[in-house]
């Protein structure tokens, strides 16, 4: 009887604590009774409707995720050693990580941008900046690898990159902070006046997209944070934020927050071009890396390039104009038509949107305010299109939806805030979770936006995921903006740190996706595309291995004659000419522990056996149900030995 | 258990490995007879037939896949041949070994055992072949389940291949 009782005890408690926790529970999915599973659920073997490509920052790397699910596909290795695909770790791919500073395999990359025609995504390219040692990187989407980067001279800092004008005639690098140019042994205390900054114009060339440094710009010594570019009609121009135009360079926090006003630095680039033509620019020596990824040798090369045409912005009239903005501005964006540019001053709390029009309209009747080293500033009040006030606090960064709407990130106030474009009042707000910085909806800085989603990148997330020791994960969140309120639909986990993200719609990329690559233009050195060209070549202390593979052997598998002290290049030719059927390979004691070799690719790892005996390599990406039996040895002998090479395949 | 019994087991143990080591000086192959796959290892063979997969005779199945039709004219086409010599160096010779057996069958003497669609078809639809055709199925039994690759060849260049088998007699 005790027991019945006490049972029943348990019971009852447990029932109140069920339906206790369902109330609680109810308040808290309100995603799932508003649809919002239904809406980010992309059922097995569907698509999503977007690829967002994600800025790794600190890892150097670029994530491709699918919306609206927030599935991971894919890292790309840009500045960055990749040891699950051997980017930046087998011989083909070293060089792209060459710089002036020697091999550099890591950098920041902040953000990310697709490649336009007409103002509008192509889908062709992304490009995005690697920030400390400046450089940018193009990843081409037929292949959703990184196939060039280009090292960015007279600069320090690369933030206000990587952004593309509207047909990719140029991708632009800033830097954020100034230094010598050239630089130079001076006291830092001698920083006003003599440390400049220098915005960089980096030529896509139409055809085979390669890059070129076409010109510099030499800019006061501000530091230049964000960039955009002009579209429609204000086409030919580049915006660019700059902050600390009180150029201190000691306790920045204190000392670049004196001056209510920073300024846009608005830059004629087609007047550039014409100085360019003109013979304006003055050549300076240099010293900066080229590095191409050649498609058909599956080989980079690495380039230094010795010089850099210049244009001096104060000596030159009508290239740049400085837009007065408070406080501070972070974020530099341009709405789809082109007319506004809305400069978020991140110790304000309102959001400064200059005209276009106005500002050709103060040119052309020279309302100047004063000038900073030669180059004029225009009156606030002339270039002002209108104010969106008291929106929150700590602006960073705007997009737009193609229906009017302009949608900022508040970092301090953490949330994002829709306001209408024109009549600048807010519509909505939606908190984030937590700390937002950058945010970004598909095409949202091109002539045609695709507003549906925004994603929301954070840069704290403290509860909002199991714990994970002191580092938690990094994370973005996904909100539905079809309607007049915004939804919050998903929290994602991201790689590390989500700076900026470019998004598309997935069809403009998918059907250009490389599935494999053809043997018979397989141009690499050491390539082996047929078994009959197999072979073991020694030269002196270097030995070449001419290798094969297909599911499931490589050929050879038995080698014999290799010696300690050996210097033994495998490469290594995938003769599968099928979707989808990479294979590995690791030999033991090598360096790399895997070359992820795709279909009619050729890689070259190095190993230098230290070790007399007979050595095990294998395949390490699972193939075939004979995946297991993909193996071979290397015999080693002393140095001293006068063992011919061998070699064999199933004799 | 006593301590004389452990004592026990402990002696037994050491008998038990000490006779190990002795055998295997005798002996330093396996102990277990095992027998190689030969005809007859019903992997190895159609339920019906009891012939290997590889040494059937089919003419009549054109297998599945796309190719319905072949026409060989008399006489070899030396031109066509030689191109397709090169086109199985080049894709095919990875697993199949003119004269020998070895990842795959040798295409000798293919012609003689198989259409000529059926052969084209193995070529084009391998994926396919192997799932649907039960003479496909069995030989990817008899040949451990090592998939054949799909090349992703063309018609032209699989015509040219099969013209090259034809010069394999």
């Amino acid at each position: 009887m005790k027991k019945i009782i006490y049972s029943s005890a348990v019971m009852l408690c447990s029932l109140v604590l069920l339906v206790s926790c369902g109330e609680e529970n109810s308040k808290n999915r309100g995603a799932l009774s508003s649809g919002a599973a239904e809406k980010v659920y992309v059922a097995p073997g569907e698509y999503d409707e977007f690829y967002a490509f994600i800025s790794g920052g600190f890892s150097g790397q670029l994530s491709v995720y699918g919306l609206p699910s927030g599935r991971l596909f894919k890292v790309i290795p840009v500045f960055s050693q990749d040891a699950e695909k051997a980017w930046g770790y087998n011989e083909e791919t070293k060089p792209m990580l060459q710089t002036s500073h020697g091999f550099i395999p890591w950098d920041d990359s902040h953000h990310p941008d697709i490649s336009q025609t007409n103002g509008e995504l192509d889908g062709r390219y992304v490009f995005i900046n690697g920030n400390n040692t400046p450089r940018i990187a193009k990843i081409d989407l037929s292949v959703f690898e990184t196939t060039e980067i280009i090292e960015i001279p007279n600069c320090a800092g690369n933030h206000s990159s990587a952004f593309v004008t509207e047909n990719t005639e140029y991708v632009v690098a800033g830097t954020r902070f100034s230094v010598p140019i050239p630089q130079a042994d001076i006291s830092i205390k001698d920083y006003k006046g003599n440390f400049k900054g220098s915005l960089s114009f980096i030529s896509v060339d139409p055809e085979d997209g390669g890059m070129d440094l076409s010109f510099q710009i030499l800019m006061p010594g501000f530091d230049y944070d964000l960039a955009h570019p002009g579209r429609g009609a204000s086409h030919g121009w580049m915006f660019f934020s700059t902050y600390n135009s009180e150029e201190a360079s000691t306790l920045l926090e204190v000392n670049a927050s004196q001056n209510d006003k920073d300024f846009i630095a608005a830059v004629n680039w087609k007047k550039a071009e014409e100085y360019i033509k003109a013979g304006k620019f003055t050549t300076m020596p240099a010293n900066y890396a080229h590095n191409v990824y050649d498609e058909s040798t599956h080989t980079a090369t690495s380039t230094m390039k010795k010089e850099v045409r210049v244009l001096d912005a104060s000596s030159l009239p009508g290239l740049v104009y400085l837009l007065p903005t408070p406080k501070s501005p972070h974020g530099c964006d341009v709405d789809p038509t082109g007319e506004y540019i809305v400069g978020n001053g991140k110790l304000s709390a309102d959001l400064t949107v200059h005209s276009f029009k106005k500002m050709i309209d103060a040119i052309e009747n020279e309302k100047f305010d004063g000038e900073a080293y030669g180059i004029p500033i225009l009156k606030f009040e002339d270039v002002l299109a209108g104010t969106v006030k008291q929106a929150g606090l700590g602006p960073l960064h705007t997009e737009f939806d193609g229906e009017g709407n302009g949608y900022t990130t508040f970092f301090i106030s953490s949330e994002v805030v829709k306001w209408k474009v024109g009549s600048w009042e807010v519509v909505d707000r939606q908190p984030c979770y937590y700390s937002v910085g950058h945010l970004m909806i598909p095409g949202g800085n091109s002539r045609k936006p695709f507003g549906k989603y925004v994603v929301a990148m954070n840069k704290i997330t403290k509860d909002r995921y199991l714990p994970t020791g002191p580092e938690v994960t990094q994370s973005a969140q996904l909100y539905d903006i079809s309607g007049e309120k915004m939804e919050l639909l998903l929290d994602f986990p991201t790689i590390g740190e989500p700076h900026y993200a470019a998004g598309i719609p997935a069809d403009l990329v998918r059907e250009r996706s490389r599935k494999i690559f053809n043997l018979t233009e397989n141009k690499h050195k050491y390539a082996t595309t047929t078994d009959a060209d197999v072979k073991v070549v020694r030269n002196g202390k270097e030995v070449h291995v001419y290798m094969t593979m297909i599911r499931s052997h490589f050929n050879p598998d038995n080698i014999e004659g290799i010696k300690v002290g050996d210097k033994v290049y495998f490469h290594v030719t995938n003769l599968e000419q099928d979707y989808d059927v990479p294979h590995g390979v690791s030999m033991i004691g090598a360096n790399t522990s895997e070359l992820l070799i795709m279909p009619g690719q050729t890689e070259t790892f190095v190993w230098e056996p230290k070790q007399v005996g007979v050595w095990p390599f294998y395949c390490t990406d699972f193939c075939s149900a004979l995946h297991q039996e993909m193996q071979g040895y290397v015999r080693v002998s002393p140095a001293s030995s006068d063992l011919e090479l061998s070699w064999s395949l199933g004799d | 258990m006593s301590h004389s019994r452990k004592l026990l087991v402990l002696v037994l143990c050491l008998a038990l490995f000490s006779c190990g080591e002795k055998t295997e000086e005798k002996d330093k192959g396996f102990k277990v007879e095992r027998q190689k796959a030969e005809p007859g290892d019903s992997q190895e063979l159609s339920m019906d037939t009891g012939i290997k997969a590889s040494e059937r005779v089919d003419l009549e199945n054109k297998g599945v896949g796309g190719i319905t039709s072949v026409d060989l004219a008399a006489e070899v086409d030396p031109t066509l041949a030689a191109e397709g010599e090169v086109l199985f160096k080049q894709y095919c010779m990875a697993c199949h070994r003119v004269g020998k057996k070895f990842i795959g069958p040798a295409p000798d003497g293919i012609l003689k055992r198989r259409s000529p669609e059926w052969v084209m078809n193995m070529i084009l639809n391998p994926e396919k072949m192997v799932k649907e055709d039960p003479l496909a199925k069995d030989l990817l039994m008899e040949f451990n389940g090592s998939p054949m690759a799909n090349q992703g060849l063309n018609e032209e260049q699989a015509r040219a291949i099969l013209e090259y088998f034809r010069t394999l007699e």
